[in-house]
């Protein structure tokens, strides 16, 4: 990544005066940044959430807190495994979710599913119950096999962003990495952003008047700032297994294939990949993940659309109900005169 | 009505977030219709010579629109920031659209109404009142042409979003809209305006509201899994009440709306009310509907598992 810092009036250009990002076609998968008038701009970056090698530690979620100095949701035991937090919200932008599954016995999730690059340091207790996971002896005689399932979600920085297409004010934009973010100054607070994307990411920010942008759209802005001075997200610089990576989309979506085989190869048969196919409803998105299970399972839709791919024929309806209704005024006038 | 299916969520938690807007969205979406149709009836009224029912368009129009701007504007995150809204137009987002179809629609149905409370006025205005005679006609006539667009694009507003049952309706909800302010203003054309010149809102009312029971009929089979959301909690109550509203106000608005002025007030209330029904029904329709993982993931994994089966089936259900 180049250390070149990004000028501000960029973000002027990157609106034209229409503040059309996409129009209603897809953008091109590879490019939506040069779609949304940027020139020159660098290469897509992404994340690939590689779930498989979550340790449920949550330092991705801390450091984005800090990094960005989000205020907390509140401090809740929710009774569902170690996750506290509940879902992605205004002010939370990355949030582990944690699954205690108990399949039969000798199914492929027993096999050890090793680190990329296993570290040469000894393991440091982290709080949990135990420092081998539940199940992960591999002694599958007489008993259930029980698996943790942990993943760390974020903002997907769709191909295809809804939030983006309905934002009515243009505070959401494509920046010139691809990526998708909110401008604080310029959002008002609509929140049409919020039912619009289909992952259920954006929220409005909720808080006690005062709080630091309470009432606007908030998510993850995949760390612009750090961007632009050639730094990595602070929560990807912050994952202790490399769960989550960084990097340029290409070589994100090589490195993804690659582990997917190798879990494959091991094995692992139910490691699939989940958000990158540019066929998919959303145009594959600037962040993918490697799960272990039907996404439902991590709380994320399986199949989850843009819905502004149906608006040109929305619009036709409306235009047929608007003159439906005009005809019908005219027709209750023209009948008798009384 | 489709069959219960069993599926997968993350401690049921909701998978799309509900929308952040409280009742005043729902309550904009009713007050704009009426608003649409009170002009529709209130440049209809001025070109037949039907001075008192001229005069409750204009005036109600006026009312209603500046009520749904209110509530627009309150359900801001940041109100004192509404006027980003006009920073830019994107056909891509309904309510930047919408938010240009208002600002069309405002200034001439704000001069008609204008002109109309002058007249009220124990007081003459003098020039001020010459020329809002004068820019009456043609301002109330500019507000009509617009109107039937403010009625209709709030279905689409509503329809762009990964809200299930929103979505799902996508096809038939700014029908249902246009029917529904075609009711409400009929309806209040009837409780405003005596038997003689009531005649045109009588159509209005009784048309519209027979068109949105049957097109709320319709939207309910082509909806899927979500339209279970339209009979269950306070969206089904609300929807049987527009239901048994709107039909009891159109039978009366159709059989003794024409003879008897008490008959025509009772039956044109009934209208609105139906009508104000409809909206926060399907409203609440949609936010349960997000909130509950089901009916995200149920569809979306039958869809997956169709595609996987072989068809090619569109993933933007464009064959529809
Ligand atoms: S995941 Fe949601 S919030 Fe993020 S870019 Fe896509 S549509 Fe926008
Ligand atoms: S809440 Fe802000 S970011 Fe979201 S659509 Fe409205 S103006 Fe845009
Ligand atoms: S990229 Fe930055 S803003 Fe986004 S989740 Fe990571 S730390 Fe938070």
């Amino acid at each position: 990544m180049s250390t070149q810092a990004f000028g501000s009036s960029g973000i002027d250009q990157a609106f034209g005066s229409s503040g059309l990002d996409q129009a209603f076609g897809s953008s091109d998968p590879n490019g939506p940044a040069r779609d949304a008038g940027w020139e020159d701009s660098p290469p897509r970056v992404g994340f690939f959430t590689d779930t498989s090698i979550c340790i449920g530690c949550k330092a991705c979620e801390v450091a984005c807190k800090e990094w960005n100095g989000n205020p907390d949701d509140g401090f809740d035991l929710l009774g569902s495994s170690f996750d506290n937090t509940g879902q992605l919200s205004g002010s939370t932008w990355r949030h582990v979710a944690f699954i205690e599954q108990r399949r039969p016995a000798g199914t492929a999730a027993g096999v050890f599913l090793g680190m990329p690059e296993s570290p040469a340091r000894p393991p440091v207790e982290l709080g949990m119950p135990s420092l081998s996971r539940p199940g992960d002896s591999g002694d599958t005689d007489g008993r259930t096999e029980f698996r943790w399932l942990m993943s760390s979600d974020v903002c997907k920085h769709c191909t295809n962003a809804a939030c983006l297409d309905v934002c009515p004010t243009g505070a959401l934009f494509r920046t010139e990495f691809g990526t998708v973010v909110v401008q604080d100054d310029i959002c008002n607070g609509c929140g049409y952003c919020v039912p619009a994307c289909p992952y259920g990411v954006i929220d409005r920010r909720i808080g006690e008047q005062g709080t630091k942008n309470v009432g606007l759209a908030q998510k993850c802005t995949l760390c612009y700032d750090r961007l632009k001075v050639g730094q990595t997200p602070a929560c990807a610089q912050a994952c202790p297994t490399q769960s989550i990576q960084f990097g340029t989309l290409d070589e994100l979506r090589e490195r993804a294939v690659d582990r997917v085989q190798t879990l494959h190869d091991a094995g692992v048969s139910e490691a699939r990949l989940y958000g990158e196919d540019p066929a998919g409803g959303t145009g594959g998105s600037g962040a993918f993940f490697l799960l272990l299970d039907e996404p439902e399972v991590y709380g994320l839709p399986p199949d989850p659309v843009a819905t502004t791919a149906d608006l040109p024929r929305m619009w036709k309806h409306a235009g047929l109900a608007a003159a439906g209704f005009l005809a019908a005024a005219v027709t209750a006038f023209a009948g008798r005169r009384r | 009505m489709v069959p219960d299916a069993t599926f997968t969520s993350y401690y049921g938690r909701p998978v799309v977030k509900p929308s952040p807007w409280e009742l005043d969205i729902p309550a904009y979406l009713f007050l704009g219709g009426l608003a649409a149709g009170s002009s529709l009836l209130g440049a209809g009224a001025d070109l037949s010579d039907r001075p008192v029912l001229r005069r409750a368009g204009r005036l109600g129009a006026l009312a209603a629109i500046s009520l749904s701007l209110v509530a627009l504007v309150r359900d801001l995150g940041r109100p004192s920031r509404f006027l980003n809204m006009m920073r830019v137009l994107k056909p891509t987002s309904p309510m930047s659209v919408g938010t240009w179809i208002l600002t069309a629609y405002g200034p001439g149905a704000a001069v008609a109404g204008a002109a109309e409370a002058a007249r009220l006025l124990p007081i003459n205005l003098g020039l001020i009142g010459r020329l809002l005679d004068v820019a009456a006609r043609p301002a109330g006539l500019a507000a009509a042409g617009v109107a039937p667009a403010v009625a209709s694009y709030t279905g689409v507003l509503l329809s762009d979003t990964a809200t299930p049952a929103w979505h799902d309706a996508h096809r038939e909800l700014p029908f249902l809209f246009v029917s529904s302010a075609a009711a409400a203003s009929g309806g209040f054309g009837m409780l405003t305006a005596p038997l003689d010149e009531a005649g045109p809102a009588r159509r209005m009312a009784v048309g519209g509201a027979l068109a949105e029971l049957a097109i709320e009929q319709r939207m309910e089979h082509s909806m899927g899994l979500s339209a279970e959301t339209l009979h269950t909690g306070t969206a089904g109550t609300l929807m049987k009440a527009s239901k048994a509203l709107t039909l009891g106000g159109a039978l009366g608005a159709a059989f003794l709306g024409g003879r008897s002025r008490t008959a025509a007030a009772i039956s044109g209330a009934a209208l609105m009310a139906g009508s104000a029904c409809t909206r926060f029904g399907v409203f609440e329709a949609g936010q349960h509907s997000a909130k509950d993982p089901k009916y995200t993931v149920v569809p979306q994994r039958e869809r997956l598992n169709r595609r996987r089966a072989g068809g090619n089936q569109p993933t933007t259900e464009e064959a529809r």
